[in-house]
Parts: structure tokens; sequence; C-alpha cells
């Protein structure tokens, strides 16, 4: 197991690393010049050349790597270009949405997904699962920035059950705070549901076709304690893969969500840092949710080897 | 193998139409690739034609899809935007097949440290939320449709790669690569006329299950303002606009979606029965869409 986990864990620092190459190309490959950018109209030689200074862009390029990843290592990601603010405070300012977007959609998924699929696969064959299945074919392929603006169309503006976007903090008011989140919650929870129907549904049905379910039934057991007893716990260890891997994409995938209804989430700062052209704060974006997409799949992954004995560490 | 190829391909053929699902996608396809071809003779109004006496005109014979703030016809531009689409889609693919195919063939026929170093490259690449490297990339690139057609490409390298390195990895113990370095084949040619055919099959299933993801990164990136620039109309950027009307002009917003949700579901349905049809051990479509 332990070397397992250096093996795995030196291979997610080096990718870790390769990423944060990728990012700090970034900003040095964009046309245009950064200390300009920043400056806007207010340029004159003098401050051009300051500013140049303080942000070390006079610098050889692998000392300016080298200090930028030390400082990232520290927490330390810049300033923004626009507003001269520190790129993590921006950053731990929208992690709250993020998180709390992230949670409830999976949250959605998860309800959905699993009894549906477990009760697919038990009655293979069926109308429910027929139903359940021709769903999840369409939930994978409609965009889930066409079936926002339709919830939105159908749940806000003409039935006006629920705010069309916006964010509300839970502190504030608990209420606006859930009738903010559920529609984008739905619109991303059920895209990650049908994914997961599918590995459900699919997971299900190998483990019943194992010879020790048919031993289990034939020493006389209900199907209920088959099924409760020997088909899920043997079903859900790939299941736990697929939910960890969903969990990095909506940690780090959804920003065309946020920005259909103005989720404060870190998507949305990615594409306003774009459009602004901060190149400080797309950098630290992106790095961060790079990082955190790479550190949940080394999680599954080392909890997979940890509930299946059957995975060789090495 | 005494078979030939035409009748084992005329047997994948027969296989993929007795497969309903499959047999429907097709059919989509076809239509759309007519309708793209012909639009530009068959739309009733030209893409920017605006009338601004009949603004936000809902569906009716003369606009079976109503009309946008512009008092342009939506019908007409749900099927010329479908050119644009499925050019991005098949010149994206295009590009991530061009690059990740002879990555992964000459990764998994070297082995070693050029394996390793090619791996690991697809490795940080796969690292990113796919999504949000496009952004990253059309920030640096400018937004623009040409651009947005590499982004897209670099995003779907890295499964190409592998796909294909898996595939070779399996292959390249056969005999006949054994009897082909007998009698004195370069590796090149090796790789080109032996491997390559070989590993086709799990490689044809990806790139009909590519072209329904790349048509959906389209989208969103226009949608983001990052792809397809106004003039040209996009399913993506006309959903943008639709979202400021939704109230007055539902239908803005509902026939593009619809558009993207044929489209895309036609290359799943393909997919998953070329998967079925040609090998059937291959993960399915939402295996590939996990990384998302």
């Amino acid at each position: 197991m332990t070397r397992y986990l250096l093996r795995r864990g030196g291979q997610t620092l080096l990718a870790l690393l390769g990423v944060s190459v990728v990012v700090f190309a970034l900003i040095h490959l964009v046309p245009g010049d950064p200390v300009r950018i920043a400056l806007g109209t207010r340029f004159d030689p003098e401050t051009y050349e300051a500013l140049r200074r303080r942000m070390g862009l006079d610098r050889p390029l692998t000392v300016q790597y080298l200090s930028w990843l030390a400082d990232a290592v520290r927490g330390d990601l810049g300033v923004s270009f626009r507003t001269g603010r520190p790129v993590t405070e921006l950053l731990l300012e929208r992690l709250p949405a993020t998180f709390t977007l992230a949670a409830a959609a999976l949250t959605v998924a998860l309800v959905v997904a699993v009894p549906l699929g477990i009760l697919a696969a038990l009655r293979h064959g069926s109308l429910v699962d027929y139903v359940a299945t021709v769903a999840s074919q369409i939930g994978i392929s409609i965009p889930d920035f066409w079936s926002g603006i339709m919830y939105i169309l159908l749940f806000s503006l003409t039935l006006g059950w629920l705010p069309p976007s916006g964010y509300v903090s839970f502190a504030e008011d608990p209420w606006g705070w859930l009738s903010h989140l559920i529609l984008p919650a739905c619109t991303v929870g059920l895209v990650s549901g049908s994914i997961l129907f599918r590995f459900v549904r699919s997971a299900v049905l190998e483990a019943m076709n194992r010879d020790y379910v048919r031993t289990a039934f034939a020493k006389g057991l209900s199907r209920w304690q088959v099924t409760v007893g020997h088909v899920l716990p043997n079903a859900w260890i790939p299941i736990v893969t697929v939910v960890g891997l969903q969990l990095g994409f909506l940690l780090g995938g959804v920003v065309v969500v946020e920005v259909i209804f103005a989720w404060p989430g870190l998507g949305r700062l990615a594409l306003l840092a774009v459009q602004d052209r901060d190149f400080t704060v797309l950098q630290g974006t992106v790095l961060y949710l790079a990082a955190t997409f790479l550190l949940v799949n080394l999680l599954v992954d080392l909890l997979y080897a940890r509930l299946d004995p059957r995975v060789r560490y090495d | 193998m005494t078979e030939r190829t035409g009748s084992r391909w005329a047997a994948i053929g027969r296989a993929l139409l007795s497969n309903r699902l499959a047999a429907a996608g097709i059919l989509v396809l076809t239509a759309l690739v007519v309708t793209a071809l012909v639009a530009p003779i068959v739309a009733p109004y030209g893409i920017n034609e605006v009338d601004i006496s009949a603004r936000l005109a809902p569906p009716s014979s003369s606009h079976p899809f109503g009309t946008d703030e512009l008092g342009r016809d939506v019908f007409s531009r749900v099927l010329l935007a479908s050119r644009v689409s499925l050019q991005v889609g098949f010149v994206a693919v295009g590009l991530a097949l061009m690059a990740g195919v002879p990555i992964g063939l000459v990764s998994g026929y070297r082995g070693g440290w050029v394996d390793t170093l090619l791996m690991r490259t697809m490795d940080v690449l796969f690292s990113f939320p796919a999504i949000l490297l496009a952004i990253a990339i059309l920030a640096v690139l400018g937004p623009g449709i040409v651009n947005a057609m590499v982004a897209i490409g670099v995003v779907y390298t890295p499964i190409f790669a592998r796909i294909t390195r898996a595939a070779v990895l399996s292959e390249k113990e056969q005999v006949y690569v054994t009897a082909a370095k007998a009698v004195g084949a370069t590796d090149r040619r090796i790789l080109a006329t032996h491997v390559l055919p070989n590993v086709a099959a799990p490689i044809i299933v990806q790139t009909s299950l590519s072209l329904a993801f790349a048509i959906l990164s389209e989208a969103a990136l226009s949608f983001l303002g990052l792809g397809v620039q106004p003039p040209d109309p996009a399913w993506g950027r006309m959903l943008a606009e639709a979202r400021g009307f939704l109230a007055e002009a539902p239908w803005m917003g509902v026939f593009p979606g619809l558009a993207i949700v044929a489209t895309v579901m036609a290359f799943n349905f393909l997919g998953d029965g070329l998967r079925d049809a040609l090998d059937p051990r291959q993960r399915s479509v939402i295996e590939s869409r996990m990384g998302r």
C-alpha cells in the first residue's frame, strides 16, 4: 500500500508540476504586454518600468517561473491586474459558492441515479428499466446550458416558483439560499445523474450475474436479502469511482451553468478574468481548479484501492 | 482470417442498421449533413436579413420558428448554423485524431522513455477540466471559430492518444508484427500498414463520440462569446442572445437548443452502435464523458 501511495502521489505531483508549467506559460504566451494591459490608459514610461520591475517581468523566464511556483506553493498567487487585490483572496471569496453548487449537484445526482439505477437493474428489461435508460440517454445529450435556460423559462418566468438567478448566503437567508440553489443544482445534477445512472445500473447488473448470487438464491435467501447482502456490497465499488470523478468535474467544469445563473463561483471568475484580460486571476483560478481536479482523482484512486482488496498496489 | 475486408465492413454496416438507435442516429446525421449542404439554398431568409416590423414574432407559417429581437428568421438561422457546428466538430476532431493517433502509436510501439514522456504530457492536458482548458487556450489565442477548433482539438487529443496506445500495446505482441519485423519492414511501415488497421476499431468509435462532445464544446464556447463571432450564426450564440428575451420570445432559445440535442444524441447513438458492432469490449459513451 505504501508503495502504491507513493507512486500515485508521485504521479500526481508530476502532473501538478506540468500543469503549473502550462499555466505559467499562459501569461507569457498572451499577445500583448501584460504591464501595458494592467496600466491601461494611465500609461507613462516611468510607471511602466516600475511596474514591470515590481511584477518581476525583467528577470529571466526560468527565474520568474521558479519564484512564481515558490509563491504559489505558499498560497500567494499574485495580485489581480484589474483590481489590485490578491488572487488568493478572490479565490477564497468564491470557494463557498462553488462548493455549495458542487455538493448540491452531487446530491441531486445521487438521489436520482442510485435508486433508479438499482431498480432498473433489478427489473432488467421492464418498462421502468426502458424509460429510465432512455431518459438517461437524453440527459447525457442535453447541454446543461440549454436545460438551465429551459428551467428558468419554466420555473421562474412562467410558473414564478423560483428565482431565475443569483446567490444568497445561507447565514443571511436560509430560504433564499435554498431557492437560488435548486435550479442550478438540478441543471448540473441531472446531467451527472444521467451518467451515474448508467454506471449504477451496469454495476448492479454485473454483480447480479455472479455465481455467488446464484448460490445465495439457491440457499433460499429472499430477493431482498440477496440484493442487500450480496449484490449491493459488490456493486458499489465501481460506483464510488464514478462519483469521485463526477465530483472532480463539478468542482471545476461548470463554467457555463455558473454564467447562466449568475452564480458567483470559480468558473465564472475564470471567465470574467478572460473577458477583462486579467491574466493573474485566470492563472490562479485555472491552477487551483486543475489542482483540485488532480487531488480528487488521487483520493478516488486511493479510496478505490482501500475498498477493493483485489486491487494490486504495485 | 479468410474473410475478405469488403464483407467485414458489410457485416458491420448490417449490424449498425439492425441496431434501432444507431440507425436513427445515422438517419438524423444524414439529414443534418444534407441540411448543412443545402441550407444556403433552402433557407427562406438570409442569416442576417433584418425585418424590424416582425421583431420577436412567434412561430407562424412565414416564420416556422419565430423571429429574434432584430426580426431575423430563427428557422433560417438554425439551418445555416448547422454548417458551423458540423464544420467546427469535424475539424476539431480531425485535429485531435491527427495529433493523438500518431502520439499513441509511437508511445505504445516504442515504450520506454518516449512512452513515459508522451503519456505524462497527455496526463497534464488531461488534468484540466475540458471546458476550462478550452477557455484558457482561447484566452491566449483570442476568440474565434478557427481558434475554437484548435482549442477543442487540443482538449480531445489525449483521449485519442490513450486509446490508440492501449490498442497498440496488445497488438504489437501479435505474430504478424514479429513476421513483418523478420522480413525487414521498417517501424514506420509496420505501424502504418499493419498495426494501424488493427487498432482502428476503438479509434473509429471514439471519433463518433468525440464529435458529439466537440459540438457540445463549440456550442458552450460560442455561448460564452469565445467561439463563433457575429455575424455568423451558431447554435450556442443564438442561445446566449435568447437569454435576454426569454420571457417575450422563448422560441429564440428553444429551437437552437433542440438542434444541439438532436445532433449530439445522433452522434452518441451512432458511437454506441459502432461500439457494439466493432468492439463490444470497449467502454461506452458515458465513460468517455466522465472527465468532461
